[in-house]
């Protein structure tokens, strides 16, 4: 055949042709259709996990007052996931959604690697723990020396345990008062105990098995007080048909599963708490057998109520009349009410005159000490060392005054004011605090009125952090002694639960200590021998597991065994009659900045999905946080759409958020769940440090607000601020 | 797709969730992120891209301050059954990349297979699927805490809940190893719901009457198992996607708003229509 260009043509089509059909009708294409997505895949950067043998350790949670025990699941020497422990008497397998992401934090990038030093130029230097205690010692000698030991403080995340008494017991041994811990709700409560039936204990408060449950704000289901045994406890309501009364100015997620909620204007909870005991006293409604068998005073107390008509509390809470006398009553006739306070997550104290309101609310129902009450406990008591003994120094330095006038004076029943600590740098000249200790807090953050506590950590000279984590605190410490993470150190932790029983647990490594960090235990130990003398006598042990060990004593073997022990200890403290005369004359306490200039009153919400003290919120945490509270770098922040459209503002829109105390541009949303003229924004946000994940991400709400001085306490109770929004 | 390969009784695995006991705290969620290695971005506000298998709706009664009301919805993937085995995304799936297991009831899902064509997340009624539009990057050391039981993803593949199959693969090795072919109740359960503070979320198969999760739902098979139980529904029952995780709420509103109802439809009484649940 000639090959002309028409056989050409056609033989080459039929060719393609026949090529198309052919390799349509075969696997090919299928073929590699598929392997293309497989080829495409299979990049090295893909990480493939490397498997192993697995192993469940026990250990206990710490990253919160919560103590929540947990199972951690390795394989080989990898923790890969963190669960709760099905026996722990406080979770019983359930766990928190910050416990879960906790290996985040274990292996995160913001961890402190080794001790570090501040350069001149403000950045940091490497240095060994050698150089670095070393360095401490001579500083904290020269101190000494000079005559000044009362001039170094520590700021502590809380006061309970075997490692903070390390911290007391140093400051005692080298000669300084100033051991500074942050408050808690709980701890006023505490207060209150003590002024009103001299006691000493710890405060629980038995909600699952009360029938009626009027709550003050306290966001039962949202991290308040221990998070994952409330929430357990709300379920425990529900599947038994008790009652929750939630009162609180904005449909937070425990008002919106209340059985009612009843909106009341911010800083008026404790009229509407005089109000119900106006409606209990009048009416007689109260339980008299308790009453006359545990009080006094009561006659004080319908004295001080007196004034609370239904129509002065409605006018100004802002609760109809009917609603408070139904509340009343029904509280009256519940079988187990109880009445607890502290906002939201109950991480600031509340003012003295509201916690001993509530308690006499409390006691009028007799609902103290009883199953579904308020239940003191004795406090754990294993910590039974000795005082060590003091040199010269030492004795004087410790009989100074407090920096924070705590214990004394005015205010002889609070054991720190760190809010007042703050002020007392900040005052004229020279700062007092000439070095500073911090231990799980990160007050740069988490105090209010950061500006100003900015200011006084500017003014103390020499800055010591034991964080794990680059926190804001750690950015500005002049040395830092990276501790352990919570996976990796030994901690004793003690624990109250409503059954009126209390437990000792233990808190275990579960991995091996990743980087170049000490149990802060350690640190100061070690800072002691250092020192030498007294100081150094008054450590006797050689680390601060030897410490734990002896300290623990017959109880340490099994602790390690088990995780926890039901401590024989814990009977209910006794204490005396419950004295109503000394509760405090009502107070209101308005929120800063006056309403002309401010219209606006802000508040702040909780939420477990993002950790707003001493820990940061780890990248999981931010992924569960909702559009409307943070979209991109922008904070939303909750109004009212009828509020709104007063004020010319729309959804997803810019304003301009101004207190007395700053500006911030944010975002608006508009929330039908809010009361009218007031405004709310979520705690947890705005970190200048850690990393891309969380830093730079929304406002801190804490620069937005200053401390609300309380006149019985001295502790800073503020709740909220004036504001004003305004269209950007 | 092996209907006959199982010589067991054929499982049905499924969920209650309790809306009145979910809190909304989100423990579901990062319990999940946790078990099954699923990725991060600096950025995670626009929810688009953000990869959540087990993802919390917040739902409104949409009434003006103070009737509001308010509740979360956990939604996982439902494991849709359909009408015989036939889910909305596995029957549009041109890789075979996901599949319905008649042995248990669970929805796969292969990543290496799946090529991100992305029908299977247009066909889901319920936006349980997700796409990696990026490659997962994890900052240094933290790839430390990665499970082995699950793959990570990479870019260009759908990814989605598997009620966490790796546990009952691991259970099922475990049951074998003992000489046993089944599983007790406690020995599969989802992260998820092992997590729960409030104990909101039950798991099990819904063939078992055993099990907790069919003495509350009470599923019909006869009628795509739909729930009998008061109170408890499904979401967009009047699909026909037979979907295995059931809800439960006191609140009228909140049943309501898991379907399209009409104004003079009653909540709870789906009407079907001519549609047998074949599509």
């Amino acid at each position: 055949m000639k090959l002309d260009r028409r056989n050409f043509l056609t033989l080459g089509g039929s060719l393609v042709a026949g090529g198309v059909v052919g390799t349509t009708l075969s696997p090919l294409p299928w073929k590699l259709m598929d392997d293309s997505a497989i080829w495409t895949q299979n990049w090295p950067w893909t990480p493939v996990p490397p498997d192993g043998a697995a192993s469940f350790n026990h250990s206990i949670c710490t990253l919160c007052p919560g103590k929540c025990g947990i199972t951690v699941k390795k394989v080989e020497s990898r923790a890969i996931k963190i669960e709760g422990r099905k026996d722990f008497p406080v979770n019983q397998g359930g766990i928190c959604i910050l416990g879960l992401a906790g290996l985040q934090l274990l292996y995160g990038p913001t961890r402190i690697e080794t001790p570090l030093l501040k350069t001149a130029g403000g950045g940091f230097k490497k240095i060994s723990w050698d150089e670095a205690v070393s360095l401490l010692a001579k500083k904290l000698e020269e101190l000494r020396s000079s005559g000044k030991p009362e001039s170094v403080a520590a700021l502590t995340g809380s006061d309970t345990g075997v490692t903070a008494a390390l911290i007391k017991r140093f400051l005692f041994a080298y000669g300084s008062p100033n051991f500074i811990s942050e408050q808690t709700f709980k701890d006023t409560y505490k207060i209150a105990l003590k002024k009103m039936q001299a006691l000493q204990g710890e405060v629980v408060f038995d909600i699952e098995n009360a029938d009626y449950v009027l709550s003050l704000g306290s966001g039962i289901i949202e991290g308040w007080d221990s998070p994952v045994k409330m929430i357990k406890a709300n379920s425990a309501l529900k599947t038994k048909k008790a009652f929750l009364c939630q009162v609180e100015p904005r449909l937070s997620m425990t008002a919106a599963k209340a059985d009612k909620w009843l909106p009341v204007i911010p800083g008026t909870e404790t009229d509407l708490v005089w109000g119900i005991l106006h409606v209990i006293l009048n009416q007689a409604l109260y339980n008299k057998e308790f009453v006359a068998e545990n009080t006094t005073g009561i006659e004080r107390l319908s004295q001080l109520a007196q004034p609370y008509t239904l129509e002065k509390v409605s006018a100004a809470t802002g609760i109809k009349s009917s609603d408070i006398l139904s509340v009343a009553t029904q509280f009256a006739k519940a079988a187990k009410p109880i009445a607890v306070c502290g906002k939201g997550q109950g991480s600031t104290p509340e003012s003295m005159g509201h916690i001993m309101a509530v308690h006499a609310l409390n006691a009028l129902m007799g609902s103290v000490n009883r199953e579904g009450g308020v239940i003191a406990l004795n406090p754990a008591s294993y910590i039974s060392w000795t005082n060590p003994e003091q040199d010269e120094t030492g004795k004087n330095g410790f009989g100074k005054e407090r920096v924070d006038g705590a214990g004394k004076g005015n205010y002889p029943d609070t054991p720190f004011l760190a809010n007042r600590f703050i002020s007392a740098i900040n005052g004229q000249g020279k700062s007092p605090v000439e070095a500073l200790l911090v231990s799980g807090s990160n007050p740069l953050y988490s105090f209010t009125d950061t500006a100003a506590v900015k200011k006084a950590f500017e003014k103390i000279p020499f800055i010591v952090s034991f964080s794990s984590f680059m926190d804001e605190t750690a950015k500005v410490a002049t040395l830092i002694l990276p501790s352990h993470t919570n996976l990796e150190r030994f901690e004793d932790v003690s624990l109250c639960l409503g059954s009126g029983k209390s437990v000792i647990g233990l808190s275990t490594p579960v991995v091996e200590p990743k980087f170049d960090t000490r149990h802060t235990g350690d640190a100061v130990i070690l800072l002691a021998k250092k020192l030498g003398g007294s100081v150094a006598n008054a450590f006797s042990w050689e680390s601060f597991e030897a410490c734990l060990t002896e300290t623990l004593g017959d109880k340490w073997e099994s602790l390690k065994e088990s995780g926890f022990l039901e401590n024989p200890e814990s009977l209910i403290a006794a204490g005396t009659r419950i004295d109503f005369s000394v509760v405090a004359e009502p107070k209101s306490m308005a929120p800063e900045g006056d309403a002309a200039s401010y219209p606006l009153i802000l508040i702040p919400y909780d939420s477990l999905r993002l950790a707003h003290m001493a820990v940061g919120s780890p990248p999981f945490l931010l992924k569960t946080v909702e559009d409307t509270v943070l979209k991109k770098n922008d904070i939303l922040v909750e109004i009212n759409p009828q509020t709104a459209s007063k004020l010319n503002l729309s959804e997803k829109k810019y304003a301009m958020l101004k207190t007395p105390k700053g500006a911030v541009r944010v975002k608006i949303h508009l929330f039908e769940g809010i009361m009218p003229g007031v405004i709310a924004m979520a705690r947890g946000l705005g970190h200048t440090a850690y990393d891309d994940y969380l830093s730079g991400k929304g406002v801190n709400f804490n620069e937005l607000i200053g401390p609300m001085e309380d006149p019985i306490s001295g502790l800073d109770v503020s709740y909220g601020i004036r504001a004003t929004l305004t269209n950007a | 797709m092996n209907k006959t390969h199982n010589t067991q009784k054929a499982k049905k695995y499924g969920m209650v969730i309790d809306l009145d006991k979910c809190t909304g705290c989100g423990a579901c969620m990062v319990a999940c992120m946790a078990e099954n290695n699923v990725p991060f971005k600096k950025d995670e506000t626009n929810k688009l891209d953000s990869i959540t298998w087990m993802h919390l709706y917040k739902l409104t009664n949409g009434k003006a301050f103070p009737e509001t009301e308010i509740c979360y919805l956990p939604r996982p993937c439902m494991h849709c059954e359909g009408a015989h085995g036939h889910p909305p995304c596995v029957s549009v799936c041109p890789a075979t990349a996901t599949d319905y297991d008649h042995g248990t009831g669970i929805v796969s899902q292969i990543y290496t297979r799946c090529f991100g064509c992305r029908y299977c997340m247009g066909a889901c009624p319920y936006h349980a699927r997700y796409f990696n539009w990026w490659d997962p990057v994890w900052p240094e050391g933290m790839k430390e805490y990665l499970s082995p039981n699950v793959s990570p993803r990479m870019r260009g593949v759908v990814e989605k809940c598997s009620f966490c199959f790796h546990r009952y693969q691991l259970a099922m090795d475990k049951a074998y190893h003992e000489g046993r072919k089944e599983l007790e109740e406690h020995e599969y359960q989802s992260s998820c719901t092992q997590a729960c503070p409030a104990g909101a979320i039950t798991f099990g198969d819904l063939n078992n009457p055993d099990h907790q999760v069919h003495k509350i739902a009470r599923p019909d098979n006869e009628h795509g198992g739909k729930p009998s139980a008061t109170n408890v529904f499904r979401l967009l029952e009047r699909l026909g996607t037979n979907p295995k995780v059931y809800y439960m709420s006191s609140r009228e509103w909140v049943r309501r708003l898991g379907d399209n109802y009409l104004p003079h439809e009653k909540t709870g009484e789906i009407a079907l229509g001519k549609q047998k649940g074949h599509h």
